[in-house]
């Protein structure tokens, strides 16, 4: 049986879109196990997994897996690649999953791709570089493959698996719990989705013009209920958090749909949004590079443009 | 405090960058090289660290011969010395290789910290840090927006989904730092005057112990099959706003489902 190991992204006992998107990725190359690492599973979440394909559901509920950065949950996939033999392991491309796919390729001596938009037969990873300048097919040529996918890679499709329970113990080696977690600190950020995992992303730019100007970005993205993301220039300039940096220094986001309100479209910044579906796009300048990427765009004002549209959304909803 | 930032010398975004024809590696001669910018957030780390706790800053970057200039700008902002990993056996290296080519170089050298910036412009793949904590089997402090260090002990703040991870181990370890972590200090005329005199050891992989075998394109874990330049986006619809450019974006949504 060519069993695909799946590590779940979860927050408080929810399963994470991304997680769908690989379980569905995987039943297409082979027969998804999730991994669950740490306590808090829920009746709940694993018939979510289940719906999803997941034919067995791995749970390793030890809190030693989530009170040390990283480490104990590549030590657990290390542990899962020797005892399962999986023909690969999918993570979901987030900052925290890409290193422990990079601890887990040194633990296993397998090669690991990253950032992949794409899994294709014998795993080829599809990838998008150079702030999606190029197209890249590339593959593992030793040991387990491991691929850490972007979200919104694949649309989430349910088709039940048996979603088997297995307890899994791991020693964890004094090296894994060598970095503690001692306080996790949660910060405001209300209810919009994550800005990484969001199907539909607005985000502004200069021509917000101010941090009190951001409502109007907020109030069009909370229509369409995206998540708000933000050019360098709007960080730098202190409009908005930078955690919500939307380019080469910040997040990538792969979106159905991206709004582009006030961003002229540098490469920095196309470098973390290029590879959306749709791309709407709103500036005053005619010549802004943004528009070479936009299904549709709107030259004008988006102090007008934004809270028209708004309102359009909210009617029609 | 011994502390060592690596530093990484990528191609200008601002410049075309592509891969070779022949071997589907970067193509370094295309672009101009310049410091990868959270690279930069890490030299400064390193150098507040040195103010504040004494001790001394070494600059380590793998590269061809003209990744110096990365090394003489470091250096210019005020690290004390730096090591230049540079052998053509090191060319292709994926990230398995070149984690274990600098862990090699890290053990030789020896440190109570090592900083990197979380990511480079060119790769992006942001498991550097986390690959050469696995390796020196030292902790693994990444993804940092504030760093402490007390005696032997280190603090960080783990930037999250969430907010932060306040996250404690002893030294030795290995930190990467995330932008706005500091502002980069600009090097001054005596900063790039003073550089020109600073040492720059030159290892090949031999003074390393690093095994040829082990490195290079021919040993990397992953390959790239093929690749092609991105076909330009099909031109989309552009409308000149004349006070229905909402309605107009609305209708487009609309068109596509998404409202």
């Amino acid at each position: 049986m060519s069993e695909i190991l799946v590590l779940v992204e979860q927050v408080e006992g929810e399963v994470k879109k991304v997680t769908l998107e690989l379980l569905t990725l995987a039943r297409s190359l082979g027969t998804p196990a999730a991994v669950w690492a740490g306590p808090g599973i829920t009746a709940e979440a694993k018939s979510r997994l289940a719906e999803y394909g997941a034919e067995k559901i791995y749970v390793a509920d030890s809190g030693d897996i989530v009170d040390y950065v990283v480490a104990p949950k590549a030590e657990l996939l290390a542990q899962l690649v020797a005892d399962k033999s999986p023909v690969a392991v999918l993570v979901a491309a987030t900052a925290e999953s890409k290193e422990i796919a990079g601890r887990l390729a040194v633990k296993t001596d397998s090669g690991v791709i990253t950032d992949a938009v794409g899994l294709g037969e014998g795993f080829v990873a599809d990838q998008s570089i150079f702030g999606g300048g190029v197209n890249v097919r590339s593959k593992v040529s030793k040991g387990t493959p491991i691929v850490a996918v972007r979200p919104n890679s694949t649309a989430p499709v349910a088709a039940s698996g048996a979603g088997a329970e297995e307890q899994v113990s791991v020693t964890l080696s004094d090296a894994a719990k060598a970095a503690r977690i001692v306080e996790r600190v949660k910060q405001e950020k209300g209810a919009r989705p994550e800005l990484t995992e969001a199907a539909i992303v607005v985000s502004g730019g200069r021509g917000v013009g101010s941090a009190e100007n951001f409502s109007v970005i907020e109030g069009l993205a909370d229509a369409l209920g995206a998540a708000v993301g933000a050019s360098r220039a709007a960080t730098d300039a202190g409009w908005y958090p930078h955690q919500f940096q939307v380019g080469q220094t910040g997040k990538t986001v792969s979106p159905q749909l991206y709004i582009a309100a006030g961003i002229s479209g540098a490469i920095q910044h196309r470098a973390g949004m290029q590879t959306a579906k749709t791309i709407v796009a709103i500036n005053k300048d005619p010549e802004a590079p943004i528009f070479e990427l936009a299904d549709y765009g709107v030259v004008g004002d988006l102090h007008q443009v934004v809270p028209q549209l708004t309102e359009e959304v909210n009617k029609r909803k | 405090m011994n502390i060592v930032v690596c530093v990484k010398q990528v191609p200008d975004t601002a410049t075309e960058r592509k891969l070779r024809s022949d071997d589907k590696t970067l193509d370094r001669d295309a672009a101009d090289g310049v410091v990868n910018e959270l690279d930069e957030y890490a030299v400064e780390e390193a150098l507040k660290l040195k103010e504040a706790h004494g001790g001394e800053v070494t600059v380590l970057t793998m590269g061809p011969g003209k990744a110096a200039e990365t090394i003489r700008k470091a250096l210019a902002m005020g690290a004390d010395k730096a090591v230049h990993l540079s052998d053509d056996a090191l060319h292709g290296s994926d990230a398995l290789s070149t984690s274990y080519a600098m862990a090699q170089v890290l053990n030789k050298v020896g440190f109570d910290l090592v900083i990197l910036g979380s990511e480079s412009t060119d790769a992006r793949t942001g498991m550097l840090a986390a690959m050469l904590a696995e390796r020196l089997g030292t902790p693994q402090l990444t993804l940092a927006n504030k760093v402490d260090v007390e005696g032997t002990s280190i603090t960080i703040q783990r930037i999250t989904d969430y907010g932060y991870d306040k996250v404690s181990a002893s030294l030795p370890a290995v930190v990467s730092v995330v932008e706005k972590i500091n502002e980069p200090r600009y090097p001054s005329f005596k900063g790039i005057m003073a550089a020109k005199k600073k040492p720059v050891e030159t290892l090949a992989i031999g003074d390393a112990s690093i095994d040829a075998s082990l490195v290079g394109l021919g040993a990397a874990w992953s390959s790239v099959v093929d690749f092609a330049a991105a076909p330009p986006r099909a031109a989309g619809t552009i409308v000149k706003d004349e006070g229905d450019g909402g309605t107009k974006a609305a209708d487009f949504l609309a068109s596509k489902k998404f409202i």
